[in-house]
């Protein structure tokens, strides 16, 4: 399991972890998470895809609702968490572990000064 | 408790046992092999039960026996019109002189169809106030999307097809509008409403300008109240170069009391299955027939029906038509029903038929608002809507008051929609309900509300009187078993 | 009389308490908020003819329906998509009863297990027929199937042409042109070779554009198309097959998923519903697995209750209108359950060996009318791949035969002159209901006899 201090967030409840200084995995808050209950299908974007940040890369679907996810960087989408298309459950049992959506290599070193880190966010989600 | 049928078609096939006698057949046997290469020839036959004629009607009264229908009990489904389905018309629908007629025969063995088209056509001009009715649309969100192709060739016509690319949809609007407007092509605006649950002039003179194509309206809307600013909503429209679109899911309200033309709509549909009575069929079929005024008339639906003298022929020379939206003339066999809907009510039935679906709606509202909160508080049309938050902060939500519902017997009404209206239950009685019918849910209603202070478990757990209970919604999306799987 | 209306419970003495409870005077104030200037008067009242009484409304219905040639007074010869079938009198029995009828989509599944189920039950059926994996429940018909389907190709594949055969049903073209016109990508017709698809044309037409290909199974000459060798120039490319069968040449005929189709789409008609002039009838769409959740309209799923019991919902909503809104991309909303409750009541009672026999007499038949039709010295302008329809060159003016026909009580077949560039060129169907005697007739007529 990621542990949430290390990652930083953005007001559309996705997060990122820096693996490497252009490296990053990217998923969903567990506050996204447990406002979207029971989540029932992933949809991710194929490998290589090109993203700018703020493009539409997932979707995320509970039983009658559909949500897209943004994403926080651009890059290149190099890894895809394709388990969650048998099963999208993990994304409710561990959003910031087996629930990760994408990783993504940028060109250049991945810029955060823009991110909440956890405490900022957690915060954030309680000024909701 | 008696037992519940609760069999697959497919578990009580067994090899060898046959429903159907199929007719007598003297003529030689052509051997596939003959005529057709190896390769196209069936290898499996399909897995298709095997069964006598009395375990077919058994197995299907078992089924109807876990079904609910208006002839079952009270159906208050908002939106969607569950009025009494005439026995007689489903008689006449089955004639064979309807029933058993093909769409290619000659149009002269075939004047009795069309002639029940032309004249339902002219009925229905009367009824919306519009010039001309195609009745090809075989259901209201197939009607939208005709009604916005008209839309476009409309504006194409005029040299404006690039710029008008928006549609406006107000934000109480049936989901079918903004995905009518998007398989038309178009981008959707969604304009807000404002405090009295209506269409804001405000924000629609701001959403309004020269790259709107139209603007798509419920009247009265989905939260059961008509859009007093009609007027001027249509001259903002129609002034910016739009065009408006009347969305007649809920035409019951209005039937004789005033038209579509009249309040300046330029495309209208009707659901023929909703105000004008024809069986919904658990989803179906339906009939959406759309209805323009004159200017738009060239951009119909090919073919159409006219009359020439005492003869009625089928037309296809349209050059500026959308095309055809569905085969041959729609889904004539529901036309009929409506028509001889039109023919039993009359005028001043319809009417009658609206007088009484709003007096039903606004009494059983008046019932109900001491118990529920009423987000909207001016008098309703045919249907009103109500907000489960006072309940919901007991821990008893909406769905649940839907489910408790089924145990009184009765349907239970829309609800979370529209998606306004936090906790929504959407409840629409109809015409047809008589007085103590209407008592009877307003008690069910009101002890639903006293039991979520007293005996919150007695909601939320039901239904407790249904072939089953709640069912795993979440499993069936997460893990989709769409078809029998065979052991 | 009184003025009650028998639809109308609602009586003055109702309406007085009523109104009383509302805190209202009348019913006027109720209506008050509909703008005067649009409010209908009496000189502004809706016109229509009188109310009529339950005798009078029968009566006059059945004069109307006196004035249409129906089946029960002629053969029909005639086919081209509506075809005359034999259908169990129970179908209609079922679909009579209230519970199914007059139910409305099944949004709260507790009280709607009876229609559920029997929608699941009619997606595997269509599913076992067709070879595919995953089938809605319903769709209007089957040429707006077949638009939905090019909707979900273009959507799929990123492509925007789509090509479909010359063989396709004419109505079928005129309702995907309509599609295309709304969601602005191409449609191309790919010509003939007699009866069939040019395979030529087909293979040059092909490029990295094309979304599909749409060929109908029979086609609509009646001649069956080797999917397999069409599937063939589709490899290498993103484009996808979509074939529109006939579902009843499905029990004879290999399923279009064993031979590479990804979306198979067709009316039900055949099985058990009325003609009714072309509607309502039932289309049926059909997917291999991996277009499961861009498939349009109702899924119903099989799951559990909270004691564990098998129950049925309508899943994968979020494909839907309802939820998608302006991001969905169907906007169909109802479907035809009622009439894929028929389809499967029919299925039921015919069953596994029936559906094959009664496709065995319709190949008999329509085989044997070409035969005696070419024994004396017609022109048959299709091979002797086809099911139960056929081309047949008449060596007169095409209406001059039909009311020939008439005459004699018979409905002849449908004209393909201009679709095939040959003078008098007659489309015949030929269903399990036609007698010998029957059919020996059309061709003694057809060629001439007994004028």
């Amino acid at each position: 399991m990621t542990d949430k201090t290390k990652l930083y967030f953005t007001e559309e409840h996705e997060w990122v972890e820096l693996i490497n200084d252009d490296y990053v995995r990217v998923g969903i808050s567990d506050y996204a998470v447990e406002q979207l209950g029971d989540i029932v299908f992933v949809e991710l974007p194929e490998l290589s895809t090109e993203l700018e940040a703020e493009d539409e890369f997932a979707t995320v679907e509970s039983v009658k609702s559909t949500s897209e996810i943004y994403s926080p960087v651009k890059g290149t989408v190099s890894k895809v968490n394709s388990d969650l298309e048998d099963e999208p459950e993990k994304l409710n049992e561990a959003p910031f572990g087996e629930g990760w959506l994408i990783e993504i290599q940028s060109s250049e070193p991945v810029d955060v000064s823009g991110l909440m880190d956890a405490s900022a966010y957690d915060e954030y989600v309680s000024g909701l | 408790m008696t037992a519940v049928y609760n069999d697959l078609l497919f578990e009580i096939s067994r090899p060898g046992r046959k429903g159907y006698s199929l007719p007598e057949s003297s003529v030689e046997k052509t051997a596939l092999t003959d005529v057709l290469p190896e390769h196209l020839i069936r290898e499996e036959a399909a897995e298709l039960p095997e069964l006598s004629e009395l375990q077919v009607m058994r197995h299907y009264t078992g089924l109807s026996n876990k079904n609910f229908g208006i002839e079952t009990g009270f159906y208050p489904l908002g939106s969607c019109t569950m009025k009494y389905n005439p026995k007689v018309n489903e008689d006449i629908a089955r004639y064979s002189g309807f029933a058993q007629i093909h769409p290619f025969q000659p149009a002269k063995t075939a004047q009795g169809a069309l002639e029940l088209m032309y004249r339902l056509e002219e009925n229905l001009k009367e009824v919306t106030g519009m010039d001309a009715i195609s009745l090809q649309p075989a259901a209201g969100a197939q009607g939208e999307w005709a009604g916005l192709l008209i839309f476009k060739a409309y504006h194409e016509a005029n040299g404006e097809g690039e710029q008008r690319r928006k549609i406006l949809v107000p934000d109480s609007a049936h989901g079918t509008n903004p995905a009518s407007a998007v398989v038309a092509g178009y981008d959707v605006v969604e304009i807000k409403s404002n405090e009295q649950g209506r269409v804001g002039i405000d924000a629609l003179k701001a959403a309004v300008g020269p790259d709107t194509a139209g603007l798509m309206l419920t009247n009265p809307n989905t939260l059961g109240l008509f859009e007093v600013d009609i007027v001027e909503i249509a001259e903002i429209v129609h002034e910016a170069g739009g065009l408006l679109y009347y969305d007649g899911a809920n035409a019951n309200a209005i039937l004789g009391k005033s038209t579509p033309g009249e309040m300046g709509f330029d495309v209208v549909h009707l659901n023929l299955h909703k105000s004008f009575s024809t069986p919904h069929g658990g989803g179906g079929p339906g009939s959406g027939p759309i209805g323009v005024k004159d200017y738009l008339k060239a951009f119909m639906p090919s073919p159409r029906i006219e009359k020439e003298g005492d003869t009625y022929r089928v037309t296809t020379d349209h050059p500026q038509s959308i095309g055809r939206v569905k085969g041959y003339f729609g889904n004539f066999g529901v036309n009929v029903r409506a028509y001889a809907y039109i023919r039993s009510m009359g005028a001043e039935g319809l009417q009658q038929v609206s007088e009484d679906a709003v007096l039903h709606a606004n009494y059983l509202k008046a019932r109900l608002e001491p118990y529920y909160d009423t987000p909207y508080s001016s008098h309703c049309k045919h249907e009103f809507v109500l907000s489960g938050v006072r309940q919901k902060k007991l821990g008893v939500r909406t769905l649940d008051i839907a489910k408790r519902l089924l145990d009184y017997g009765f349907y239970a009404p829309t609800v979370y929609f529209p998606l306004i209206v936090e906790e929504c239950l959407m409840i629409e009685p109809t015409e047809t309900e008589a007085k103590e019918q209407l008592d009877a849910f307003a008690d069910a209603m009101i002890e639903i509300a006293e039991d979520a202070e007293k005996n919150p478990d007695t909601v939320t757990g039901a239904p407790f009187t249904k072939a089953v209970k709640r069912l795993d919604e979440v499993t069936a999306a997460r893990k989709p078993v769409v078809t029998y799987q065979r052991s | 009389m009184t003025n009650q209306h028998r639809y109308l419970p609602t009586t003055d003495q109702d309406r007085k308490e009523m109104l009383e409870t509302i805190g209202v005077s009348s019913i006027k104030d109720l209506f008050s908020d509909i703008p005067e200037s649009t409010r209908a008067t009496k000189d502004k009242a809706i016109d229509l003819e009188d109310a009529l009484s339950e005798q009078a409304l029968t009566r006059y219905m059945k004069e109307l329906a006196a004035k249409n040639t129906t089946t029960e007074s002629h053969a029909y010869f005639l086919g081209a998509g509506v075809y005359d079938h034999y259908s169990p009198s129970i179908v209609n029995h079922v679909l009579l009863r209230s519970e199914f009828m007059t139910a409305y989509t099944p949004y709260q599944p507790e009280a709607s297990q009876g229609e559920l189920q029997a929608l699941f039950e009619f997606q595997t059926m269509m599913c076992e027929l067709t070879g595919m994996d995953v089938a809605n429940s319903s769709l209007y018909d089957g040429f707006t199937s077949l638009g939905e389907a090019c909707n979900l190709a273009t959507s799929a594949t990123k492509k925007q042409n789509v090509l479909y055969s010359k063989a396709l049903h004419p109505q079928a073209k005129e309702v995907i042109h309509t599609y295309a016109y709304g969601m602005e990508y191409s449609v191309k017709e790919v010509g003939l070779n007699g009866t069939r698809t040019d395979m030529d044309e087909l293979k040059s037409a092909i490029d990295e554009d094309t979304a599909a290909v749409i060929i109908q199974y029979p086609n609509f000459f009646g001649t069956i198309e080797d999917l397999k060798e069409i599937k063939s120039l589709l490899e290498d490319t993103k484009g996808i097959l979509i074939v529109m069968a006939n579902p009843l040449a499905l029990a004879l005929l290999e399923a279009p998923g064993k031979l590479g189709a990804d979306i198979v789409v067709g009316d039900t008609q055949p099985f058990g519903i009325p003609m009714s002039f072309g509607g309502p009838h039932c289309g049926y769409f059909a997917v291999k697995k991996k277009y499961m959740r861009k498939v349009p309209s109702r899924i119903v799923g099989q799951t559990t209750d909270k004691d564990g019991k098998r129950g049925f919902v309508m899943t994968l909503q979020t494909r839907e209108q309802h939820i998608r809104r302006e991001k969905a991309t169907s906007n169909m909303s109802s479907n035809q359950a009622l009439l894929a409750l028929g389809t499967s009541v029919f299925l039921a009672a015919v069953g596994k060996v029936g559906l094959q026999e009664m496709a065995q007499q319709n190949l008999n038949h329509a085989h044997y009318v070409k035969k005696e039709l070419a024994d004396k010295g017609l022109t048959v302008l299709s091979d002797n791949d086809f099911f139960n329809e056929f081309v047949v060159k008449l060596d007169r003016p095409f209406n001059e035969v039909t009311d020939q026909l008439l005459d004699h009580h018979i409905v002849g077949g449908f004209d393909v002159s201009e679709a095939l560039n040959e003078e008098h060129a007659m489309l015949l169907c030929v269903t399990e209901k036609r007698t010998k005697e029957e059919m020996d007739q059309l061709v003694s007529l057809l060629a001439g006899e007994g004028k």
